[in-house]
């Protein structure tokens, strides 16, 4: 305990300092609310819209989630099929990289133009954005099995299956948790921006995304500072969430998570 | 060799085996060996002779290129069912603790209930000295009890065929030392037939019946030298004169052999 308070004593001190020098540019250069509000004026807002911004919070997890789990699926789908032979591999792989370097931005008013705008809609752009990590990193970890392993599951005469349950899949975990804990911020990301896009048509469908549009094009900025904390909220849940499992699937075996567990 | 006088094929028969990588380099050529069931062969020779080949060749791991390789009248791969593969490396695996690692095998045969495997490995584990680990993952254990850990695994399915590759030589004297009075003894309790890797001469020499030493380039067996001690042999055999002897014979045909290149 007296440990965790000594390595919380440095970042607490980083955000003190920080909002410290916010306050002091407010009141030395008398910058009016609407272009940067106090941390006071912030606070107040989060606490009398505490409702709007759990209510924006619920729908925008509901999209990151939906998105990032969907992700799960076919990224971990996609990763056994590429798996299977280095020419699957080679003539697809550069094409899930277009997932990656493609603007999300580009394309996700483009999806809401073919689909039909709304929740399923964000969702789908929150896993374009969340699938390429986990296809990379679980293919990684499903190839990259010791070869001396493999042929202790030959001399065994073990099935493809056995071999991929029992070795390959086991192995591929901690890499599978690496694209996880990186998918799990870019899932609140794809779902804002998803929504930057859908709010247009949708109005009033307010998560985090669009209240966000709402809230700049009110020059509510106290409003908005509000919004932006809770993103980040949702997005350090998401994080640490994934994190706390992983721990709890490899803290018996897997360095990464021997290093929370060492004594 | 030397089951001719009973009238029955030997266990294991190589017939003129060789072995030619695709690029053309002949790892192996001309290898003629008959292996009685309980020998305990050890490989010995310069490092690319090709010996830890012919240990992968009796697995089918790797195919041979020419010639015949027999096991108990089987080719093979479908002789593995009868054989264990102990690696340079322990090769468990990490996920799994100790009792799980050393059940695989039979989990893998698919022929067992897990009460059965439980019965079985539980009393290898006390074979070994392991049970008081059963329950550790593979992280926790030093390289002395993971190897221990990798030949309880590969004894479990009671092979009558052991293929060592090497499996002491990451590690300490004292363990191996220890590793190799801990094989004999196992091999008191169930008599399989061993093939063994090893760069260290004295180990051949306290472990085997049969010492091959290969010469390189292509890998071909030179010189064939018996060890006749009896067992069960202790660590005391060790600092006997005839041991020593033999030790410097094994010594001096790898000389010639090295030297002959």
């Amino acid at each position: 305990m007296k440990k965790l308070l000594k390595e919380a004593a440095w970042p607490a001190a980083v955000f003190l300092a920080v909002l410290a020098l916010w306050q002091g540019a407010c009141t030395v250069f008398r910058i009016p609310p609407y272009v940067l509000p106090s941390p006071p004026q912030v606070f107040a807002t989060v606490v009398e819209r505490h409702a709007n911004l759990v209510a924006a919070f619920r729908i925008t997890a509901v999209e990151a989630v939906g998105g990032y789990l969907m992700s799960i699926v076919v990224g971990v789908l996609v990763a056994l099929v590429f798996a299977q032979s280095p020419v699957v591999r080679r003539s697809l792989f550069p094409y899930t990289i277009l997932l990656q370097t493609v603007p999300i931005v580009a394309v996700a008013p483009l999806i809401l133009m073919w689909f039909k705008s709304g929740a399923s809609s964000v969702m789908l752009v929150a896993f374009i954005i969340c699938v390429f990590p986990i296809i990379a990193n679980t293919t990684q970890g499903l190839i990259s099995v010791p070869r001396n392993l493999v042929d202790l599951f030959a001399m065994a005469n073990a099935s493809r299956a056995s071999q991929l349950l029992k070795l390959r899949l086991p192995h591929a975990l901690p890499s599978l948790f690496v694209g996880l804990r990186i998918s799990a911020g870019l899932s609140v990301i794809g779902a804002i921006t998803g929504e930057l896009f859908a709010s247009s048509n949708a109005v009033g469908e307010g998560g985090l995304g669009y209240s966000i549009t709402y809230a700049n094009s009110q020059l509510q900025t106290d409003y908005l500072f509000a919004l932006v904390i809770t993103t980040s909220v949702m997005g350090c849940l998401f994080f640490f969430t994934v994190t706390g499992l992983e721990w709890l699937c490899l803290r018996h075996w897997h360095e990464s998570a021997m290093k929370v567990d060492a004594d | 060799m030397k089951d001719t006088d009973t009238g029955q094929p030997p266990f294991i028969t190589l017939g003129n085996v060789a072995k030619r990588w695709s690029n053309g380099v002949t790892v192996l050529d001309g290898i003629r060996l008959e292996a009685a069931r309980g020998d305990f062969i050890s490989l010995i020779g310069p490092s690319g002779c090709g010996k830890s080949t012919l240990l992968r060749l009796l697995s089918g791991l790797t195919p041979i290129s020419g010639g015949t390789v027999t096991i108990d009248g089987m080719a093979p791969v479908a002789a593995r069912e009868i054989m264990s593969f102990i690696f340079q490396d322990a090769t468990l695996l990490p996920w799994r603790t100790v009792q799980g690692n050393v059940e695989l095998g039979l989990e893998l045969a698919g022929n067992t209930t897990a009460a059965a495997r439980r019965e079985a490995c539980d009393g290898l584990l006390r074979l070994v000295g392991l049970s008081d680990v059963a329950g550790h993952y593979p992280r926790q254990l030093s390289g002395g009890m993971k190897m221990r850990v990798s030949i309880a695994r590969a004894l479990a399915t009671r092979p009558k065929l052991l293929l060592m590759d090497e499996p002491f030589g990451a590690l300490d004297e004292m363990t191996r030392d220890f590793l190799n009075e801990e094989v004999l003894r196992l091999r008191e309790v169930d008599r399989f037939t061993t093939f063994f890797v090893t760069h260290s001469v004295a180990e051949a020499v306290f472990l085997s019946t049969r010492i091959l030493v290969m010469s390189a380039k292509p890998g071909r067996v030179a010189r064939e030298i018996a060890v006749p001690f009896p067992f069960p042999r202790t660590s005391a055999l060790r600092s006997a004169p005839e041991f020593l002897e033999r030790v410097g014979e094994v010594s001096a045909a790898l000389r010639t052999v090295k030297g002959a290149h």
